[in-house]
């Protein structure tokens, strides 16, 4: 660059004698995004070493040019200094655009505000870096449940899936670092595929607030991102190293970025984590250990006008799944209920047996991006998943140490969109997306759960924004999506009759094999979604909220096409293949106050869901193993409603409270009964200690109060037991008593050296090794949660 | 920047036509290898005399036919028999016996005998693990006196060996049969 100068410099500097130099240039330099002038910007003249400053209208007067090229270099405080060429002929007007921006995205960065709203108008809810590596050691879904109006469904301690405002599975869309995960995620127990220490920012939207990503988070939206690297020369990154007492397990996160100030920039994170079986208060949880690797590559330019970023990341996860939940029949189901202990408790171990999973989740992406100026900001991706699920059972003979599933999914997803800034108040934001998924389930001599399919989807939207005035802003957003899928499904033959499909669905049939029927359903989806929302900042503190969503689901395969027995849940599931996509209407309102002293939110909602997706007990059958309950999913209307309440108050410049409330209420509209598996009403309340002084020393001591769900569908039933030749209630639905948790959080940072620092942190849960079962954990009927966890946590950063 | 555009389209559209090309497939037939469809006692009186049978087949697995029980004759008072059980996985051609599967793998496999009131006979296993604890894929049953009532055999996988106890003896069920029978 500088030779190019001088070069310039030199060429320029030759007198013309012949020539006439009375010429003028007269410019305004403007801001290259939103047109506005910049005043007191430098400009020089190369060669001549003029130089001249712009008005407070951005504008400027060279007199006594030549008609020539020459190289004129702009600087501003705020800019990236720039220089053009230019000829002069005659008197000559010209318009310089700077990027006035880079600073600022500067100061985004340092802030960790990185990417602007999701959703204008619908509060969202931030889990920032620093919150996140408190959960390094943890999973996505605890660092969720945090956070008001999320709760988790958990299977054990390791897989803890998000449930937002009392949905879950495939009505919550998890975006990850841009890419919708497709992870098999409408199953119960199959927890997200992201790692905690790859991000560094959460973001919960809870309504379909992103209609750019998808139209059917009937539940909310999840947004994991990582931080925006600075347009500087730099090297940084940070080393984790963490050891918990119960599960004796350690976890070990390492991340290195290197970033230019052309924007170019790499970065590389890995981590490891291995625990071994978790103890209750009173008694190890046999075969709940995991064993979790991650890892993260990418690079990029980032630049203000264009960038481009290609990522991959790997993220495999084996998970025990507790041996005395792994029952045959509802006989099993019933002594291990009864059994106020785990009929299998064995010595502590790091190894994982049957039953277990075992998932590979691979993304690879690439997305690049141009402002074109006057029409806004161009961005493409592609992404490619592969999801590979294999799940263990105790199997016998040849079998054994063979998966019982073993599904592969794979996802390619094109997306184009454009973010337009229509005019100083407006915005319009329109996409394309299309993807292709393709489910693989092999042949591991269990029954396929899940058909081999191919699903393809079309999808397009548009949102608009528009700030009236300081107190006022409109958004309106509308999507549509086409899906169809293309399905290889085996269907039992008694099924297939007793379901009367082979009325219903004969021409559907391929071949008949006697005691199966492979049948090649094509199912069409059509699929609108919208949003409409409204906010109003009607004075410095407080800002209302309204939205209304509009999103439609497609049912998930396990819904159409579940037939036989789930092993997992030791209980038939059936499914049924007309069924139709499911549609919620979301009301949603928030009151926020934001003030230095003291601080709220309360946000009411209420969500109608027509077609409703549910699945229940309807009867038991007698098989050769014994009696097994059988539920089916079935179409019904359902409402949610509820409040999450958040407040802070800070009583000086060390200490502050926290609370946070959540309730809510699932109904059935059409059978008037309570929704399965809501969570129970729960409170939170913390008081923080935090003194910058001395080393940003923090202590916290958090109390969480989880009540009794005394709204639940009844679904017990009645075995028969040889032993007492008596027909005995399995109590599956009653949930467990209220309980009181508390947990304890410190850290202390020290200058490690000049340019690290190193930050210690200690934590205790369930710090009274209180016993106690969770309504929202799949493992309450056979054991205790969790008992007492001493955690220790060393972090440098660099 | 028109390159950063192209390759991943190029890739995207070499990947779809890829994967477009093998659709014609159909996926592999499964069939459940460890289903056992059929559970057959044989009662051989001991000194001689007809044998008597005992079975339930369940050909649909966990499909919703259910199974059906067979007992081909009532068993006589005062008479020991000496018992047999076979496993048959029926659903495969030809049938596979689950039986061998079984006693290879004798100490995580047990069956338990459960005699209901009012059934006046007694079963023991007479067959072993290799650590002497009950398989019980062979037992003796003594029909002591006139009586009728439900005879029950359950076979556990992964049992907490050793154990006479159905209800604290863990694992997982694979098979429960109930047979109503009569001593006369």
């Amino acid at each position: 660059m500088r030779i190019y100068f001088l070069m310039i410099l030199l060429i320029c500097s030759f007198p013309l004698l012949s020539q006439d130099c009375d010429y003028t240039l007269r410019g305004i330099l403007t801001d290259f995004h939103d047109g506005t002038v910049l005043e007191g910007a430098t400009i020089i003249v190369a060669g001549s070493e003029r130089s001249f400053v712009t008005d407070s209208e951005g504008k400027f007067i060279i007199h006594h040019l030549c008609n020539e090229t020459y190289s004129i270099q702009v600087s501003h405080p705020f800019c990236l200094t720039k220089g053009f060429r230019l000829s002069v002929t005659g008197d000559t007007f010209k318009t310089f655009k700077l990027e006035h921006h880079l600073e600022e995205l500067n100061e985004i960065t340092i802030n960790g505000k990185v990417v602007s709203n999701q959703s204008k108008t619908l509060q969202e809810n931030i889990i920032n870096k620093e919150e996140l590596e408190r959960y390094s050691s943890r999973s996505l879904g605890d660092a969720l449940a945090n956070l008001s109006g999320v709760s988790s469904l958990n299977t054990g301690n390791t897989v803890i899936k998000p449930m937002i405002n009392g949905l879950h599975s495939s009505r919550i869309v998890i975006i990850n670092n841009g890419v919708r995960m497709e992870d098999q995620e409408w199953g119960a127990e199959h927890a997200p595929n992201v790692d905690v220490n790859s991000i560094s920012k959460l973001t919960l939207i809870k309504g379909a607030g992103a209609l750019q990503y998808s139209g059917d988070a009937i539940g909310g939206v999840i947004i994991a991102e990582a931080s925006k690297v600075p347009f500087k020369d730099s090297i940084y990154g940070k080393t984790q190293l963490g050891v918990g007492s119960n599960g004796r397990g350690m976890f070990f996160n390492s991340e290195l970025i290197k970033s230019y100030d052309t924007g170019w920039y790499t970065a590389l994170q890995g981590s490891i984590k291995q625990f071994g079986d978790f103890e209750t208060a009173d008694y190890n949880l046999s075969n709940t250990g995991i064993y979790e690797r991650n890892a993260l590559l990418k690079f990029g330019l980032n630049t203000y006008d264009i960038g481009f970023e290609a990522l991959y990341s790997f993220f495999k996860n084996e998970i025990g799944i507790l041996k005395a939940s792994h029952v045959g029949s509802a006989q099993d189901l019933l002594r291990a209920i009864e059994s106020d202990q785990p009929l299998v408790i064995n010595e502590f171990t790091y190894d994982i047996d049957a039953p277990k999973q075992d998932v590979t989740h691979h993304l690879a992406r690439i997305k690049a991006y141009k402002r074109l100026g006057g029409l806004g900001k161009v961005k493409f991706q592609y992404d490619y998943q592969k999801n590979n699920r294999l799940e263990f059972d105790i199997r016998r003979g040849a079998d054994r140490g063979k998966a019982s599933l073993d599904l592969e999914l794979d996802t390619h997803t094109l997306r184009l969109d454009l973010d337009a800034k229509t005019s100083n108040q407006s915005n319009l934001k329109v996409g394309f997306m299309g993807s292709y998924q393709k489910n693989f389930a092999r042949n591991t001599g269990v029954r396929r759960l899940i058909p081999d399919y191919d699903k393809y989807d079309l999808g397009a939207y548009v949102i608009g924004d528009y700030q009236a005035n300081e107190e006022w802003l409109f958004e309106i957003g509308a999507r549509f999506d086409f899906t169809k899928m293309d399905v290889f499904k085996f269907y039992r033959t008694s099924f297939w009759e007793s379901r009367n499909y082979n009325q219903q669905f004969s021409e559907l049939v391929v071949e008949d094999f006697g005691s199966q029927i492979l049948t090649n359903p094509k199912l069409d989806f059509n699929n609108g979604s919208g949003t409409l929302g409204i906010v109003n900042s009607f004075d410095e503190k407080h800002t209302l909220y309204f939205n209304y969503s509009l999103t439609s689901r497609i049912p998930n395969p396990s819904e159409l096409f579940s037939e036989g027995l789930h092993h997992s849940a030791s209980r038939i599931e059936l499914g049924d293949l007309s069924f139709n996509s499911e549609i919620g209407h979301k009301l949603s309102f928030t009151l926020e106050r934001k003030e230095d002293k003291f601080s709220y939110s309360i946000n009411p909602f209420i969500n109608n869901i027509s077609d409703f997706i549910l699945i229940e007990p309807v009867s038991t059958t007698s098989t050769i193993r014994g009696t097994f309950q059988v539920w089916e999913y079935r179409q019904t209307n359902a409402q949610l409603l509820g409040v999450d309440l958040n407040a802070t108050y800070v009583f000086n410049e060390q200490m502050q409270f926290n609370h946070q409330l959540s309730i809510v209420k699932g109904q059935d509209k059409t059978q008037n009964e309570a929704l399965i598996n809501m969570p129970p009403v729960n409170t939170t309340n913390e008081i923080v200690y935090y003194n910058n002084k001395f080393n940003n020393l923090r202590l916290a001591l958090q109390s969480e109060y989880v009540f009794r769900q005394n709204e639940f569908p009844n679904t017990n039933f009645e075995v028969y037991i040889p032993n007492t030749e008596s027909y005995v209630e399995v109590d599956v639905s009653t949930p467990p008593p209220a309980y009181h948790l508390i947990n304890f959080n410190s850290s202390i940072d020290f200058d490690f050296s000049e340019r690290s620092i190193l930050t210690l942190g200690f934590q205790v849960t369930n710090l009274l090794n209180v016993s106690y079962r969770n309504y929202l954990n799949r493992m309450r009927l056979f054991a205790d949660d969790l008992g007492r966890n001493f955690l220790l946590n060393i972090k440098l950063k660099y | 920047m028109k390159n950063i555009f192209l390759l991943p389209a190029i890739l995207f559209t070499l990947l779809l036509l890829g994967s477009c090309s093998n659709d014609d497939d159909t996926p592999e037939l499964v069939n459940e290898e460890e289903l056992i469809t059929t559970l057959t006692v044989t009662l051989v009186p001991e000194g001689g005399g007809t044998s008597i049978t005992l079975s339930t087949q369940d050909l649909d697995g966990d499909g919703p036919d259910e199974p059906i029980i067979y007992v081909s004759s009532n068993l006589s008072a005062g008479v020991t028999y000496n018992g047999s059980i076979s496993l048959l996985d029926e659903s495969s051609r030809p049938a596979e016996d689950i039986t061998e599967e079984v006693e290879e793998e004798a100490d995580e496999h047990q069956f338990f005998y459960t005699v209901g009131s009012g059934l006046d006979v007694t079963v023991n296993a007479t067959n072993f693990d290799s650590d002497g604890n009950a398989l019980g894929t062979e037992f003796s049953l003594v029909a002591n006196g006139v009586s009728s009532g439900i005879l029950t055999f359950t076979l556990r996988h992964e049992p907490n060996k050793p154990t006479d106890n159905l209800a604290t003896a863990g694992g997982e069920t694979d098979i429960e049969a109930s047979f109503t029978i009569s001593v006369e």
